[in-house]
């Protein structure tokens, strides 16, 4: 019994069980909307790395002979007007869609993270510069601002992922540059700037990783916002432009043959709901996990 | 009061004039020769002669500042160039459109602030029952669904299959239900989230306790006392919401082919009609910067901390 109790209080708990029982871990664990949206949003990637496996039929294989086919054993969802097998595309447009979820975010969240930093850290005409331009994007409603820039730069996948992720810099930014006005006034900052650490190392290793936990929280969100604009803009057909799988251009070619084939809209429009509600249910587990109010 | 419209109102004039700089650097973002964006398509063919001589026509021969100014200038009159497609002046084009969109964004989010002030009200109210669930898985699917899904599926179950509706077009009020219902579901989702967190928190307060504790019925306690203090973020969000709204009805005006301006700036994108672009861009951005003004003035109103703040 000593032995036994000797050796568990000996044993140091390694990186993943302190991650596993980490009180926003358990809060999570404990939030069954947020487990949920995890496991949805596994099953996406999964999919979206196996869709070549998982996909009875290549995406662009074309079946002229089996053209608006309503849903069977052969086609489980259908197929379109060139025959070719709507599960099929609906497993590939997973790709597209994670594609077009993160990279605006990401790249958002890179520029809006620096913008806020910069503005936060050193205040003054700096910030105030950058804040009146992230003004301005604000004032334009979102899926507007995604407009002009499409509009600007003319339509297609590349430009429309360009203007989701300006869409996003001032949110980023703004709620970056919050934190880190808090976040430089901590005594461990005031501290390491008193050991002489200059300015950009007391960013990046002292007020940056504050701002960490709140903006993973809005990322996660804004997956799923990204992902919806850019159905958006596809749906318009202004983003992803054929032959590509992408559900939002599925969709904006389909609703040309109703009402007879309403298999083409119910699929694809389906699984972007699937989407984006993993992704809120992720993000809103999380903030749950990192901010509880209760 | 007066001081603080005072305030409020001269605090857009720097927001408004980097708008309208945004949109007039729309021209020089395009790629390629300015001169060639604007004209589009119709640039084809011209000699390089022609080309030039319109560049001085339009100006765009003088230095940035002084083309700025001018744009400005025009803006201001709603003189927004003319329009490559049809030749008419974008800035009559654009409002022309305007009240079939506030027409749609209005009753979708007069859809939205009964139908999730409702749920809100209720899912607070019942919170942790069946009520509360529903509230908030409905309240979720709102959210995640897009509204150019949801609005196909109205038009497919109410129009085309039960035949109780007009599937598209323009008209009177039974033209307007479905693009309303699927604009104001979004924000109506929005709503009921921020209404039942409000609520919530409003009904642990002191005030409500008192409340309580001099004998008032629940029912008084929960609408009269609670209610009117948890509406204020509300009150907010809606504000917020109208720019959602928008958004929502650019693309469904694009399903039930509704002709407000969000579908003429869409078609006007596919054409790359510069000018009309930028003006219905401007037009709205404008009418959305007001909007929230009027929300944010009332909000004042309501509250007077935020006046004294």
């Amino acid at each position: 019994m000593a032995d036994l109790v000797a050796a568990t209080a000996g044993r140091v708990p390694g990186p993943l069980a302190r991650f596993w029982n980490a009180p926003a871990a358990r809060r999570f664990r404990r939030n069954r909307g947020a487990v949920v949206g995890l496991v949805l949003v596994v099953a996406l990637v999964l999919i979206a790395v196996l869709a070549p496996t998982l996909a009875p039929f290549a995406p662009d294989a074309q079946d002229l002979r089996a053209r608006l086919r309503p849903p069977s054993t052969a086609h489980p969802f259908g197929t379109d007007e060139f025959g070719r097998d709507i599960l099929s595309r609906v497993l590939y447009g997973a790709r597209i869609s994670l594609f077009t979820g993160l990279v605006p975010v990401v790249s958002g969240l890179l520029v809006g993270t620096t913008i806020g930093l910069l503005g936060g850290y050193y205040r003054g005409w700096l910030d105030d510069v950058l804040m009146r331009v992230m003004d301005v994007l604000l004032a334009f409603p979102s899926l507007l601002l995604a407009l002009a820039v499409v509009g600007t730069l003319g339509p297609g996948l590349v430009n429309a992922v360009v203007a989701v992720a300006i869409v996003a810099v001032p949110g980023y930014a703004r709620l970056a540059r919050s934190v880190v006005i808090a976040a430089r006034e901590e005594e461990f900052v005031h501290a390491a700037r008193s050991l002489g650490a200059h300015d950009l190392r007391l960013m990046v290793r002292h007020v940056l990783p504050s701002t960490i936990g709140p903006l993973t929280v809005q990322a996660t969100l804004g997956i799923g916002f990204a992902i919806l604009s850019m159905a958006g803009l596809s749906f318009l057909g202004l983003g992803v432009q054929p032959p590509t799988s992408d559900w939002g251009e599925m969709l904006s070619r389909g609703r040309r043959f109703l009402p007879g084939s309403s298999w083409l809209l119910l699929y694809p429009g389906a699984a972007i709901s699937l989407t984006v509600l993993a992704f809120n249910l992720l993000g809103d587990g999380l903030r749950d996990a990192f901010d509880p109010r209760d | 009061m007066l001081a603080y419209v005072t305030k409020r109102v001269l605090g857009l004039v720097p927001v408004l004039l980097g708008v309208i700089f945004l949109v007039f650097c729309m021209v020089w973002l395009a790629p390629g020769d300015p001169v060639l964006a604007l004209l589009g398509e119709s640039a084809q063919g011209m000699s390089a002669g022609q080309v030039e001589e319109l560049r001085r026509a339009y100006g765009l021969d003088r230095g940035f500042a002084e083309q700025f100014v001018s744009y400005l200038s025009g803006a201001l009159r709603l003189d927004l160039g003319v329009s490559l497609r049809s030749s008419q002046p974008v800035g009559a084009e654009v409002l022309s459109r305007f009240p079939a969109t506030l027409a749609l964004a209005g009753s979708a989010m007069l859809i939205a602030v009964v139908v999730g002030g409702a749920f809100g009200v209720l899912a607070a109210v019942y919170k942790g029952t069946w009520v509360d669930s529903i509230a908030i898985v409905v309240a979720l699917l709102g959210v995640s669904v897009p509204v150019f899904w949801s609005g196909l599926v109205l038009m497919l179950v109410f129009a085309l299959q039960l035949g109780w509706l007009p599937a598209s077009g323009f008209g009177g009020w039974r033209h307007l239900v479905m693009p309303a219902a699927a604009v104001g579901f979004s924000s109506a989702a929005f709503i009921a989230r921020v209404t039942r967190a409000s609520l919530i928190e409003t009904l642990r307060l002191d005030y409500v306790r008192t409340a309580r504790a001099k004998g008032l019925r629940e029912r008084v306690v929960r609408l009269k006392h609670a209610l009117k203090n948890a509406l204020l973020p509300v009150v907010t969000v809606v504000g917020l919401q109208f720019g959602g709204l928008l958004g929502g009805a650019v693309l469904t005006e694009t399903v039930f082919a509704w002709p407000g301006v969000g579908r003429l700036l869409v078609d006007a994108i596919r054409s790359r009609d510069l000018p009309l672009v930028q003006g219905s861009v401007l037009l709205v951005a404008v009418a959305f910067i007001l909007v929230n003004l009027l929300v944010d003035l009332s909000y004042a109103a309501l509250n007077p901390k935020v006046r004294y703040g």
